[in-house]
């Protein structure tokens, strides 16, 4: 063989054996979900279970107390799907109105944009829930959900850039067809922004679907309670007897991001790549 | 005239939900912070005007106070340059023609996408156990396993070892950095004979430095906030020994476990003010360090 190959080769199973590594907790944690739980730890060595089970799922899925998890998975796609649809209007009009349209302020409110991208929200929590529990928010999706309808700043970002490289001959033509400025939005921008809209809902959904801090303040009875928080109460409440279901219920929460991440690579990728979203 | 005041119109129409959110939930929120920070309130009754009392009682007498301050700048001193240490290293290694590079890519930025997640804490709880395989491997390799729960400071090494194995993101954006690198600066350094290191202190570094600075001020707000790690794999103590107590966390229990609503509020403007001295620091330092293209006067 040619020194090249070799090379390369060398480069393959270095590349390939750190990446097995890094995805071995992930692994370990998908094989011990369908192994007996008397034997996770006992044979914590081999991925391969012995006897294979579905038996975690089966339990897993019942839930704890009057609540099954398919109940917990109901009530975490609504909260998605609200929040979503909450920052596709919100985030395109805001984005449309910073990078078209020219008005006094502009670059003001912009530059404060960006500021809140900073942020840390967690700043915000205290003050925020105690505004909440004023308006007798408390233990309903509204604190969650309603501020989804008022823009996110990533978002907001990453669409403006987007429409930057829209060419504005196209509103022009517009313009001259007739259309006035909400037309051009509809009309004109809004489909050449679908990508764009695609990595925004990605990332909306993958931030909303794993957050727990939001959900352990806002929602309080257990039928309200999100995957994270069922997660969180399995192993709070986690006894000797109970690491299968928890395990299994761990990777029933994973599927439905690794299906997105599967089918939607491309956008996740680029998104992050251009415009530094952090995943 | 005419037209401006249209054009104004139509433009504050439509970023009016941002405004309005921002006043909302973000100015009003922020100014009804500092009110709470000077008084002493706990949601049921109404806030009691003490000065800076709350300010002064965290760093003269509250010990657990110091505490999450110590365990968070450890772990963000720690966990933000080595995350973004592996992140460059495993950047740099894929930064090949090759075709498996887009696999690779794939499979090296899943830890990021799902380690914020509770389903990843739990399993971090239980691969790091005293039976777990992190413990067996030490085993392995002929070393002694560790107590990772017993040892405050092993159990922070925990959480950092978790917030590097999610480097994904930050490597992403380092390879979309090197591949914007113009392939002739290498050629012409291998003309003059660079050697690898050169070619790497002398071109890939300071081409890459503004991708740096930004990977490096989002990752520190970033980690200098984490909360759900902390959380769920200390079962919302923060031990062992306060080993984990986090900042967010430590704020989280002072507002919602202790109902101390002025004392958390008067910890959020704290750490706001912290984190904006070293993002300021490090814009500052960037100075010396940061290399713009256009700067060289074309």
């Amino acid at each position: 063989m040619r020194p090249k190959h070799i090379k390369k080769i060398i480069y393959h199973v270095f590349v390939s054996g750190l990446a097995v590594l890094l995805l071995y907790p992930v692994f370990w944690l998908i094989a011990s979900s369908f192994k007996e739980t008397g034997q996770i730890f006992a044979t914590a060595g081999n991925l391969i279970p012995k006897p294979f089970t579905f038996e975690n799922y089966a339990q897993g899925w019942q839930g704890m107390g009057n609540y099954g998890f398919d109940t917990y998975i109901m009530n975490t796609f609504v909260y998605v799907l609200l929040v979503l649809l909450g920052h596709l209007i919100s985030c395109s009009l805001i984005a449309f109105g910073f990078a078209r349209l020219k008005f006094t302020g502009r670059g003001i409110w912009f530059a404060i944009m960006i500021m809140t991208l900073m942020l840390p929200s967690e700043v915000l929590m205290i003050p925020q829930y105690i505004i909440f529990a004023q308006l007798d928010w408390l233990n309903s999706l509204k604190p969650l959900v309603v501020p989804a309808y008022f823009g996110h700043p990533f978002f907001i970002f990453l669409l403006v850039q987007f429409i930057r490289t829209i060419p504005r001959e196209l509103d022009e033509a517009a313009i001259i067809d007739g259309c006035n400025t909400f037309g051009i939005f509809t009309k004109i921008i809004l489909p050449l922004l679908v990508p764009a809209l695609a990595t925004t809902s990605i990332f909306t959904f993958y931030w909303t679907w794993s957050n727990l801090l939001g959900p352990v303040l806002y929602l309080n009875s257990p039928g309200n309670y999100t995957v994270s928080m069922a997660l969180n109460m399995f192993l709070s409440n986690e006894t000797v007897s109970n690491w299968g279901a928890m395990f299994a219920m761990s990777v029933v929460s994973l599927i439905p991001v690794f299906i997105i991440f599967f089918i939607f690579q491309r956008y996740v990728v680029e998104g992050i790549s251009t415009s530094g979203l952090k995943g | 005239m005419q037209t401006h005041m249209k054009q104004n119109l139509w433009g504050y129409l439509f970023i009016s939900p941002f405004i309005i959110g921002f006043l909302a939930f973000t100015i009003v929120p922020m100014i009804a912070s500092l009110y709470f920070s000077f008084t002493s309130y706990n949601l049921f009754n109404p806030p009691e005007w003490i000065g800076f009392a709350n300010y002064i009682e965290m760093f003269t007498s509250d010990p657990r106070y110091i505490q999450s301050l110590k365990v968070t700048f450890i772990y963000v001193l720690a966990g933000v340059p080595l995350q973004l240490v592996s992140a460059l290293f495993v950047a740099m290694l894929l930064n090949t023609a090759s075709r498996a590079v887009g696999l690779y890519r794939t499979v090296y930025y899943l830890p990021s996408l799902i380690g914020g997640s509770v389903a990843v804490a739990i399993m971090w709880r239980n691969i790091f156990g005293d039976e777990g395989i992190i413990n067996l491997a030490l085993q392995g390799l002929g070393l002694d396993p560790v107590r990772w729960f017993g040892n405050p400071t092993a159990a922070l090494w925990m959480l950092i070892f978790l917030a590097i194995w999610q480097f994904g993101s930050s490597m992403l954006i380092f390879l979309a950095g090197l591949k914007s690198i113009p392939q002739s600066y290498y050629e012409a350094a291998s003309v003059d004979g660079g050697s690898y290191f050169q070619k790497f202190f002398h071109i890939t570094l300071p081409m890459l430095s503004p991708v740096i600075l930004f990977n490096t001020v989002m990752q520190t707000i970033g980690t200098f906030m984490t909360f759900v790690p902390a959380y769920v794999i200390s079962k919302g103590t923060g031990g062992p020994l306060d080993g984990t107590l986090l900042y967010s966390l430590y704020l989280f229990k002072q507002g919602f476990e202790f109902f101390h609503m002025g004392y958390a509020s008067a910890m959020a403007w704290v750490i706001l003010v912290v984190i904006a001295v070293i993002t300021s620091l490090i814009f500052y330092s960037s100075k010396f360090w940061v290399h713009y293209e256009s700067e060289g006067g074309r």
